[in-house]
């Protein structure tokens, strides 16, 4: 039998009085095929609704199937994903043929450093603090007190320290593995070297005329507080 | 044979054809506010959380960063709430005992998640990317408002068509620096619109208002 002419079986069965299915099962057969569609009718208004909240998971669905509770599945063991071979050692690894490195994976610009300054205020500050010297507000808020960036050891350390700080941690500091990205690693260190040259600046190291306008600071014009009482702006 | 009909009968059946017309009328117009009210759109409610997370606490009181929490906003389509383990790099050492953070001590043991309640949720049939949006210089708050001060979270933007699209048609309007985007307080300066004509410009902003870019 063809599709139409079972749907229109159907449609002879819901509505055709007097016709061939209709005569042998009697006038019964009228009122439940209003029934009939009737929770039909309900369906498809589910249906029309049901777009909104399509039977497929998005990111961070619970699921019911999987064990651990989470539509998101973890990588299968023994498998990279596509573009993540990682093969560069000093990148992602944060050492040369296994040994501590202090060189950078890549050059560090202005750019690289603002980068870093972001992601160290994101990630580090709550601890660290602004200027790294450990009393970040959750210390303040209880949390163990962070060995301060300018201590003699720290600034001694190599950069491969620092990188497996953040990578696996250091006694009461968590790892910041899942959180920051390689590359944003290497540019948090390179803001934290930042910090500790800015509390161990030489005035000799300043440009000549920097160093001039710190021995001769340039004293105030007069008038300058004056002015905003005239209210004349 | 007697009138069956007083005269007034012809201005009560006018008045009664006008009244049809203005009563079809409001109930129109009250279909349509309602749906665009915040009691269709969900807006201004916080949902009841599995833990009382508090915003203005973490972000707004100890100054914790947005992407603290939700790094992937810049990277992916989603900005995603963060796992159990996010809450215990501070919650190992910092209020262990409280009743409230149960729920994360429990999921910590188990490996079960957290089930957080959405509040924000688009209809599966729309397609939003957060990352774009951050690159082209729109702020969290532009869609989220002040979250820094909200004990729970709630939804501030109505989220419907209409609003994706008044943005989408006129960018400038409402696009900031790329520095702001994460400044709750940000409010469009007097000179928005000559500010946001050069962010559209510098930032090449497109007009995205065809339909295939939310419905693919
Ligand atoms: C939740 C608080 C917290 C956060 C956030 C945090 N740290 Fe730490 N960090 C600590 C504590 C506590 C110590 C001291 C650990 C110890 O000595 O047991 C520490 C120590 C360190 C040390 C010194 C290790 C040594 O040799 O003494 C470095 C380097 C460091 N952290 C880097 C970072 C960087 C980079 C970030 C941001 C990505 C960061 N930390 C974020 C708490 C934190
Ligand atoms: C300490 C971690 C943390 C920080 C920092 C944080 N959030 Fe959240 N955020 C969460 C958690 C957990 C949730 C889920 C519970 C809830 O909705 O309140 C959430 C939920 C949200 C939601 C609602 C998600 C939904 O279900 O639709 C928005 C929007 C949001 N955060 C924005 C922000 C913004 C903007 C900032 C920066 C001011 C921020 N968050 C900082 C942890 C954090
Ligand atoms: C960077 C550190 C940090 C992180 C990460 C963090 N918290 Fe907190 N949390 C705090 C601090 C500090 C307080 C104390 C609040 C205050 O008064 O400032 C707190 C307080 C709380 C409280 C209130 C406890 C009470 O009894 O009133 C809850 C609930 C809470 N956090 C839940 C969470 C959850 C859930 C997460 C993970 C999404 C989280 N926190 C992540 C630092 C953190
Ligand atoms: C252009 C508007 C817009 C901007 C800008 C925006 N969001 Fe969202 N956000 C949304 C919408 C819409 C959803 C709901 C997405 C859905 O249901 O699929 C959402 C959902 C979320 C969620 C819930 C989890 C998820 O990803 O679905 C979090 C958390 C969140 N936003 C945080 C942020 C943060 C943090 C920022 C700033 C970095 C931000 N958003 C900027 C519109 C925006
Ligand atoms: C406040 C402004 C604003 C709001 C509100 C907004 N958008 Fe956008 N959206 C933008 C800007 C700006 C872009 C970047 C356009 C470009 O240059 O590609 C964009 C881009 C997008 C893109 C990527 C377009 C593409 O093809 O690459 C999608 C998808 C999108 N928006 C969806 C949405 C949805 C869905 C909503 C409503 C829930 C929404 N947006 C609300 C400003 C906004
Ligand atoms: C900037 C993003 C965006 C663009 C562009 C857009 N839409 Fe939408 N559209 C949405 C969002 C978001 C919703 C969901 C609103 C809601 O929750 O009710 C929606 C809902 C709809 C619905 C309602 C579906 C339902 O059953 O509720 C229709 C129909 C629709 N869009 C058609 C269109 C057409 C046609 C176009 C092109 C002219 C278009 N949209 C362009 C974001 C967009």
């Amino acid at each position: 039998m063809s599709i139409r002419s079972r749907s229109y079986d159907l449609w002879l069965k819901l509505f055709g009085t007097g016709q061939r299915d209709a005569r042998q099962t009697g006038g019964g057969l009228n009122r439940l095929a209003v029934g009939v569609l009737a929770v039909a009718l309900l369906f498809v208004s589910a249906c029309a609704s049901n777009h909104r909240d399509q039977p497929y998971y998005e990111a961070q669905d619970p699921s019911a199937f999987f064990p651990d509770g989470k539509a998101d599945r973890p990588l299968p063991p023994n498998t990279v994903p596509q573009g993540q071979l990682r093969l560069d050692e000093h990148l992602y690894q944060g050492t040369s043929n296994g040994r501590p490195v202090n060189t950078f994976p890549f050059p560090v610009t202005a750019q690289v450093l603002q980068r870093g300054q972001q992601q160290y205020n994101a990630h580090c500050v709550p601890c660290h603090g602004f200027a790294g010297n450990g009393d970040g507000m959750i210390v303040r808020r209880g949390y163990s007190r962070p060995t301060s960036y300018h201590d003699e050891r720290l600034r001694n350390e190599s950069l491969s320290h620092y990188y497996d700080v953040i990578v696996n941690g250091y006694g009461a500091m968590p790892s910041y593995a899942d959180q920051v990205y390689p590359r944003d690693r290497w540019a948090i260190i390179a803001y934290i070297r930042a910090l500790q040259l800015s509390q161990n600046a030489n005035v000799r190291d300043l440009p000549a005329e920097d160093q001039e306008l710190l021995n001769h600071p340039p004293t105030p014009a007069a008038g300058d507080e004056g002015e905003g009482e005239e209210g004349g702006h | 044979m007697p009138q069956v009909f007083h005269r007034s009968s012809n201005s009560i059946a006018r008045l009664s054809i006008i009244g049809a017309a203005v009563t079809a009328a409001l109930i129109g117009a009250i279909v349509y506010i309602v749906a665009r009210s915040p009691l269709a759109t969900g807006q201004h409610v916080p949902p009841a959380q599995p833990v009382p997370f508090s915003h203005a606490h973490h972000s707004g009181g100890d100054g914790i960063d947005c992407r603290y929490c939700h790094q992937s906003a810049e990277y992916s389509a989603v900005a995603g709430v963060p796992p159990t383990e996010t809450c215990v790099n501070c919650h190992k050492q910092i209020w262990l005992n409280s009743p409230n953070l149960r729920p994360v001590r429990e999921s910590e043991r188990t490996g079960q998640p957290i089930q957080w309640v959405k509040v924000h949720d688009l209809p599966d049939f729309v397609y939003f990317n957060h990352s774009i949006h951050i690159k082209k210089g729109v702020g969290c708050s532009t869609c989220h408002g002040e979250v820094n001060r909200m004990q729970l979270t709630w939804q501030v933007a109505p989220l419907n068509m209409g609003w994706c699209v008044e943005c989408h048609s006129q960018p400038e309007r409402f696009v900031r620096p790329r520095s702001e985007i994460y400044n709750m307080q940000w409010q469009p300066p007097a000179n928005q619109l000559e500010l946001g004509r050069r962010l559209v410009d510098e930032y090449d902003i497109q007009k995205k208002v065809y339909c295939d870019t939310c419905h693919r």
